[in-house]
This record gives C-alpha cells, structure tokens and sequence, in this order.
C-alpha cells in the first residue's frame, strides 16, 4: 500500500508540472511519512492552503521510514514521523548533506483495541507482551470468553511498530503468528470484524472498536500528556535545516505551536502540544 | 543485367527505365537497412530492461548472501529482520507463497478448464462470443479491489460462516462429482452383464455407492459446518481470490488450446460414432493438453505474483501452518514481504535488511524465468506434434 501511495503521489508532483521543489521559496510544501501523523498534515495543509491560496501541499502516508528516506533523498520538504529520527538516519542524512531538524506537532498514546464483543476491559503491559509474544493463547486466560486471540500488528516498517516495540516488548521478539497489516486504519477494520482479534492504533483510530485500559488507566489527552498513561509518545515532523522565519514552511510547521493549530490537532483526535 | 537496361534504355528512349538506376537501388537497400535496425533495436529494448532487470536485482541480491550466507535464509523460519540481531529465515514465506499458489491452482485449474470446454465445444458460438470478454473482464479488475474485497467482505464473512460456507462448497462440488462417478462406475462394473440382469444390478450398485457418498458428504459437511476459523485473512481467502484471479489466464489460453484443435478431429471422432462427451475427453482434452499445460503454468505466475491482495489479505504471519496444509492459519509471501517491508530497508547504508528483499526478488525471478522456459518448450513441442 505504501509504494502505491508513493508511486501515486509522485504522479502528482510530476503531473503538476513543478518537479520536486526542495528548500527553495517553498511555494510547494511536499510532506511524506507517518500514517499516524498523516491526519495531522492534511488537516494542516488543508487549513494552511485556505489562508495562503499560493501555496501548494501535497501530504503522502508512506510510513516513517519512508518520510524518514524521502528527507534524506531530498524528495520531500516535511518527513512526517510517529518516532524520532534513528542515529543511522540521521547519519545517512548528514552524509547526503541534509540536516533534519526535529519539530514536535502532537502527542499521542498508542491505544490496545479489542472488538466491542469482547468482555476483556483492562490489560497490564506484562499481559499485552505476552500476548504478542504468544505465552498466552486464548482469552479464557485474560477472563474472557474461551477463543484464540487473533494478535495483530502493524507491520515493521511504520513508527507506531517500533514505539510499540519499544514501550511494550521491550525489545522482546514477537510471536510468529502475529499478522501484519498496513496502516491504523486497516488494523481497526480487522479487529473491528474479528471477534478474537487484538490490535494497537493511535489515539485517533479507536471509533468502532474497544479500546482497553492499560495498567487501569485509560488513555485520555490528560493521561497521555502528563505520561501516566504507559504507551504514549511525541510525533515529529522533521525539516531540512531550521526553516527561515517568514516562509512558508515556516509557517507550515510552526502551526503546532499557534492556538488554530492545537484546534486542528485536537480536532484530529491527538494531543496538542503545551 | 547492366548490359541489358541499357539496351532497353536504347530501344525506348522516350519511356523512362523500369529499373531502377544504380544509385536508387542503393539508397532502397540503405533505407531497408535502416527500417530493419530501428526495428531491430526497439525489439532488443525490451530484451535488454529483462537483462538490465536481472543485473540490478542480482547485483543487490549478492551481498545479502555474503553478509548473511545461504543456509539461514533458505532453512530457517525466523524472520526478525528489524530486530537488533536481526534474523532473515524466509523459509516460512516460501512456503505461504507456493501455499497461497497451489490454493489458487486448486481453484483455478478445475473452474479454468472447464469453462474452457464449455466455452469451446458445449454453447453455441454466438454465446461464447458473449461470454468470453465477460470472463476475461476478471483480468481487467485492479488487484488492490480484489484485495479491499478480500479484506472488507470475504475476510469477515469466513469469520462468520465459514464453516457453514466450507460445507456449502463440499456440497455443490461433492455432489456433481460423486453422481457423474456414481454413473460412470456403475456402468463399467455392470458391463459385462447381459441385458436383463444389467439394469438390476446397476440400480444395484448405483444405490450402494450413492449411499455411501452421501453419507460421506453429510459426514464432512457436519465436521466443517462446525469449524471456527479464528482469523479470515488466511491462506484459504488469498487462495480463492488468486485462484479468481488467474480464472481469465486460465480459461483464455486453454481456450485457445481447445479452437487449435482441428474440426479434423472432433469430426472424426464423431464418425467413428463417439458421443460428444467421448470426443472431448479422449480426443480433444488429450490433443489439447500443452496447450492447457501452458495455461495453467501461466496462472501459476500469476498467483505467484501477485502482491497487493496477498499484503492485504494473507495475515501476513512469517509462519508456517500446523500442519502444513492448514489453509485455515495465516501466512506470509515472498512479494508481500518485498512490498510492507521495503519502506523501512535503509537503501542509504545499504544493510542486510535492504538486501534481503532482493534476495527473494531474485528468488521470484528465478522462478517465473523457469516457469516462462517450461511454458514456452512445452508449446513449441505442441506446435511440433500437431505440425508433424
């Protein structure tokens, strides 16, 4: 799904005729990464091309590695990104001559979900680890109703997997029989259609699914940004070199810190900023 | 031949020469020449993106095998590539790859060469000229609706009634098929028999073996109306929908197959006084048989192929099914992998992980070279026989 939207999205940019405009006057805004922060960007895009009809944004969902790659290659103005650059990307940058500069946009928890069905209301990180590790099976294990738990995950190349990984397993492997599929969205459509399935998405992508209590706290705006609530994380967007004050890129990636831009955030269903 | 023209030229010389001078005859030989090697160099194109195709995906193919070597990659089913000991066991998506593959044979091949049958020697010619473009709209079906349809409708509603739905297909399948044999059996077993005592003991037989299918079928149907399948997204949903997939490959080559097949043939064999259903299975099928041999290699490649519906639809579980034919469990491929996992492969420092994944690419193209070889022998060795 990812090459598909990066093909379709490279379609467009040639299509407009433009190329790819990179660092320049930015009269073009390419962003690309992150599906969790995707909604963020569009929802920015949108309300940043309303106010300055010139500018042109174009917001791609390819996973934030991709966002992360796209920076480096010098293919996209705005890496969008759900974890925070690795030391080997950020050395790659360096060496392509790119320097990315972090921006933190939103907060977000990374929400367990379960189908509405099922009986199960709060998880302890031990649990959801040895769920995803396959040390317990059934949910008759979690007091539930005797049925396999069907685990699913994102699949390893988006960020919400590896602050998952990190906040959850704690680098512990996962279960072979873990399926992966491609985005938040694709994750709530399989667990709101299987009765035994677990999954996480992000804060935003709980509509029609149950979401658990983790170590009995739920994940609200307050818990995820006083960080009692246990798997909550920043996102970033990540720019070439510090924008210039007064560009428009500037002023698309500053929009996190203005009063419309934590509506926007909060309207997507995150975390805004302090 | 110069001395010729010229004496024509002498004899008329008011009507211009009919041969062309020297000179125009050289400049048509150069022109000709030219036309055949632009043409020639267009071919070569696209023999040389093959050739160009082959290099590149070898060329980062080969540093996976001497970073990683051979062994964990073909026999281990540990696939933990983002790990910070990173493990690459492809084992498991070799075989949800030729699982998913011969699900969709399963599926393909029996729908597939049957409709090919019906199209070419059961309807009229003006339905079949109706019915064909229908079937071959399947192939023009993008395959990420096929995959939104596996994952949105097919995945739940296996979820749902799958067992019921696997006894429904025992049914409509089991039941065509043990009646056809039912018949054929009983009538080779009572062949002999003289006429009055023929008809007894083949209503005889008929009713032991229906019996015993339909116990069968009521005995299966019952096991399998009670099966819950935990997770849709399984081998089982990608099988169908490859299977569907490949149906228009199918159904067109052997199709084509079947109308080579000369009216020579079928005409005498109706001659010799066999029935319309003998003239097909032992004269036209076996004449035909590369030709359908072809097809269903083709639609082999296509299922093995095919990314988009197996990445949405197979589970994507780096496993291998207990047993090995539990269509019911879910799976992961080969093109899968290369498509979820190419996003986070660092092509910039150019580690295993990026490497991997040309590893299985080559592995594919291998494959479907091999395919391709077999496909090709087997139908120029038809051409052959029915030339000879």
């Amino acid at each position: 799904m990812n090459w598909l939207k990066t093909i379709a999205v490279m379609t467009l940019v040639v299509g407009l005729g433009g190329g790819v405009a990179v660092g320049k006057d930015a009269k073009k805004i390419v962003v690309d990464g992150s599906t969790t922060v995707g909604p963020i960007a569009k929802a920015f895009a949108e309300y940043y091309m309303g106010k300055n009809p010139d500018v042109n944004i174009t917001v791609s969902e390819s996973g934030s590695g991709n966002g992360a790659k796209s920076l480096i290659n010098a293919t996209c103005d705005v890496a969008t990104m759900s974890r925070p650059m690795k030391n080997s990307e950020i050395k790659a940058a360096q060496d392509a001559g790119v320097l990315p500069i972090e921006h933190i946009v939103a907060m977000d928890g990374i929400v367990i979900v379960v189908h509405p069905s099922n009986p199960v209301a709060n998880l302890t990180i031990e649990q959801i680890r040895d769920i995803y590790t396959g040390r317990i099976k059934s949910w008759k294990e979690l007091g539930g109703p005797d049925q396999p738990i069907v685990m699913i995950s994102r699949d390893t190349n988006s960020g919400t997997y590896e602050t998952f990984e990190t906040l959850v397993m704690n680098r512990e492997k996962l279960s072979d029989r873990v399926e992966y599929v491609g985005s938040n969205g694709a994750i709530r459509q399989r667990v709101m259609s299987t009765e035994g399935a677990v999954g996480y998405v992000g804060l935003a992508f709980t509509e029609g699914v149950k979401a658990l209590t983790v170590n009995d706290i739920e994940a609200t705006p307050q818990t995820v940004t006083d960080k009692t609530y246990p798997i909550a994380r920043p996102l970033y967007m990540y720019t070439n070199g510090r924008p210039k004050q007064g560009t428009s890129l500037s002023g698309f990636v500053g929009l996190a810190g203005t009063p419309e831009g934590k509506k926007i955030v909060e309207a997507t269903g995150f975390v805004p900023v302090k | 031949m110069a001395v010729k023209a010229e004496a024509i030229g002498d004899d008329r010389r008011a009507v211009p020469s009919l041969l062309l001078s020297h000179r125009a005859r050289r400049r048509q030989r150069i022109a000709a020449g030219l036309g055949s090697g632009a043409l020639f160099a267009v071919t070569s194109l696209s023999l040389f993106a093959v050739l160009f195709i082959f290099y590149f995906i070898a060329r980062d193919a080969l540093p996976f095998f001497k970073l990683e070597g051979v062994r964990e990659f073909f026999a281990s089913t540990r696939w933990y590539p983002s790990a910070e000991k990173p493990e690459f066991g492809a084992l498991a998506m070799f075989v949800g790859s030729g699982l998913v593959t011969l699900g969709a044979i399963v599926v393909a091949v029996p729908l597939g060469i049957s409709a090919a049958v019906c199209l070419s020697d059961v309807i009229p010619f003006s339905l079949r000229q109706w019915v064909k473009p229908v079937i071959e709209v399947l192939a023009a079906i993008p395959s990420v609706a096929y995959g939104f349809f596996a994952l949105v409708v097919f995945a739940p509603l296996l979820q749902q009634r799958g067992g019921h739905l696997l006894a429904a297909t025992v049914w409509i399948v089991g039941l065509p098929v043990a009646a056809l044999g039912i018949v054929v059996l009983s009538d080779i077993a009572t062949d002999r028999l003289d006429d009055k005592r023929r008809s007894a003991a083949r209503w005889a037989i008929m009713a032991f073996l229906g019996a015993g299918a339909l116990a069968g079928l009521v005995i299966a149907g019952k096991a399998l109306g009670a099966l819950h399948i935990a997770s849709g997204t399984n081998a089982l949903n990608v099988s169908i929908i490859l299977g569907i997939m490949a149906l228009p490959t199918v159904v067109s080559v052997s199709e084509d197959a079947l109308q080579a097949v000369g009216r020579e043939l079928r005409e005498g064999s109706y001659a010799l006084g066999a029935t319309r259903a003998e003239t097909i299975v032992k004269t036209v099928l076996p004449a035909a048989s590369s030709g359908i041999l072809a097809a269903i290699i083709l639609g082999i490649m296509r299922a093995i192929g095919e990314t988009m519906v197996v990445w949405m639809a197979s589970g994507n579980a780096a496993q291998i099914p207990h047993p090995i034919v539990n269509f019911l469990e879910p799976v992961r491929t080969l093109t899968a992998t290369i498509a979820g996992d190419m996003g986070e492969a660092d092509q910039v420092t150019g580690s295993a992980r990026y490497h991997v994944l040309f590893a299985m690419a080559l592995c594919l193209l291998a494959f479907s070279f091999l395919c391709n070889f077999v496909s090709e022998w087997i139908i120029r060795r038809a051409r052959k026989k029915v030339g000879g």
